[in-house]
């Protein structure tokens, strides 16, 4: 018997909203989506939390700009704070190294981190999910039963598809859906609203391209102050 | 103290255990803890008592809970080579400290000692497991 697996929801308990910034394809701005989301909530001041579950990938600290972050022991482990976020990712565990994983050992690891992280009070947790449907996708299907689907598509049609694909798995499982966020969103591009129309899913509005996002990645207080975060807050308040 | 947490889950686990079988009262809880994760028996044997003042139980005595320490066995996937965590000594501090909170960044810091890969299987004596519990009905 897995013991781990029972105290998992204790440590959530007192997380009013768990969010999942998910999407299925790669690269469309889940993170920077959860990494902002997570910021622009901060500066309201409500409690807010970030888990990187990207374990062979996490990044969610690049957006931070922090790194060198070692959680506190108390009854399990307490997120450090980063910008007033309660964060976790495995970055302090792997000493900025590479973590070439199987998906056993990460659905192992993921549990783990689960099980011993005492998130505390909060009022929203936002978690960065790694891109695809494998173990993690199933994971916090399986581990985080109140977890909330924010689902992030580009205008690209591939980006699309994949993220149907998704948004129709959660559906079957019966996962909350909060709605499909547009991101990188161009001038010329066909509204991808008009394409969700037959999905029923509420649309929560478009992030346009934004030249200058790169340079403010690492730097909080400049990506505050980017167009991006700028349409992010509008779009934040439609599912808050 | 981080094996507060994992105590907790065996506790915890237990009992919703017996309540789902209609135990009444926990004579023997078997639990392997892997060479892996190199729990402190002493601290785990400290946060358990401590959590069963919390929980206040009568029905639990942490006297019964048996923890039995089970060594670790890694496969290769590339080359199928086997070895032990304890074969490989080479290990900093803050090392056996992640593995020790995450056992599974052991694929961080070792390598397969016959062909070099992370890319290797923990077969066993990886975490804390539970393996029988035991009461009157
Ligand atoms: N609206 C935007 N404008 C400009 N650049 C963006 C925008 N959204 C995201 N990006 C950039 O795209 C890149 C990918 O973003 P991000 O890492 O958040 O994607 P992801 O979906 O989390 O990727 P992965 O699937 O690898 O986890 C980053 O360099 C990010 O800065
Ligand atoms: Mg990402
Ligand atoms: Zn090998």
């Amino acid at each position: 018997m897995d013991p781990r697996l029972s105290v998992i929801d204790r440590r959530l308990e007192k997380v009013e909203n768990i969010i999942a910034v998910s999407g299925g394809k790669g690269g469309i701005g889940k993170s920077i989506v959860a990494a902002a989301s997570a910021l622009v909530l901060a500066e309201n001041g409500r409690r807010v939390g970030l888990l990187d579950l990207d374990f062979c990938g996490p990044c969610a600290h690049i957006i931070l700009g922090t790194d060198n972050l070692y959680p506190e022991e108390e009854k399990g482990i307490v997120p450090p704070k980063v910008n007033g976020i309660s964060f976790m990712s495995v970055i302090s565990f792997t000493a900025g190294c590479p973590w070439a994983l199987r998906g056993s050992e990460v659905s192992n690891a993921i549990t783990e981190l689960l099980a011993i992280t005492q998130w505390g009070m909060l009022d929203y947790l936002f978690v960065d999910m790694p891109p695809g449907l494998g173990d993690p996708a199933l994971d916090a299907i399986r581990l985080i039963k109140r977890m909330k689907y924010l689902l992030v598509a580009t205008p690209s049609k591939v980006a699309l598809d994949v993220m149907k694909k998704e948004l129709q798995v959660l559906k079957e499982l019966d996962m909350k859906i909060i709605g499909i966020l547009e991101n990188m969103k161009r001038k010329e591009s066909e509204p991808l609203r008009n394409k969700l129309e037959d999905l029923e899913v509420p649309f929560l509005g478009s992030l346009d391209y934004d030249a200058h996002l790169e340079e403010a990645i690492g730097n909080v207080p400049e990506l505050l102050k980017t167009g991006f975060a700028r349409q992010l807050r509008e779009a934040v308040e439609r599912f808050i | 103290m981080h094996e507060w947490a994992l105590a907790e889950a065996v506790i915890v686990t237990v009992h919703q255990e017996a309540e789902k079988q209609n135990i009444k009262q926990i004579t023997k809880v078997q639990v392997r803890i892997g060479e892996l994760q190199q729990i402190d028996l002493d601290i785990f044997k400290f946060a358990l008592e401590n959590i069963k003042e919390i929980y206040d139980d009568m029905f639990l005595d942490a006297d019964v809970i048996d923890l039995e320490v089970e060594s670790s066995a890694l496969k290769c996937k590339v080359c199928g080579k086997e070895w032990e965590f304890r074969d490989l000594s080479h290990l900093k501090e803050d090392e056996n400290e992640s593995i020790h909170f995450i056992p599974e960044t052991a694929h961080v810091f070792m390598r397969c000692p016959g062909c070099g890969t992370p890319d290797f299987e923990i077969i066993k004596g990886r975490g804390v497991w539970i393996q029988s519990i035991e009461g009157v009905l």
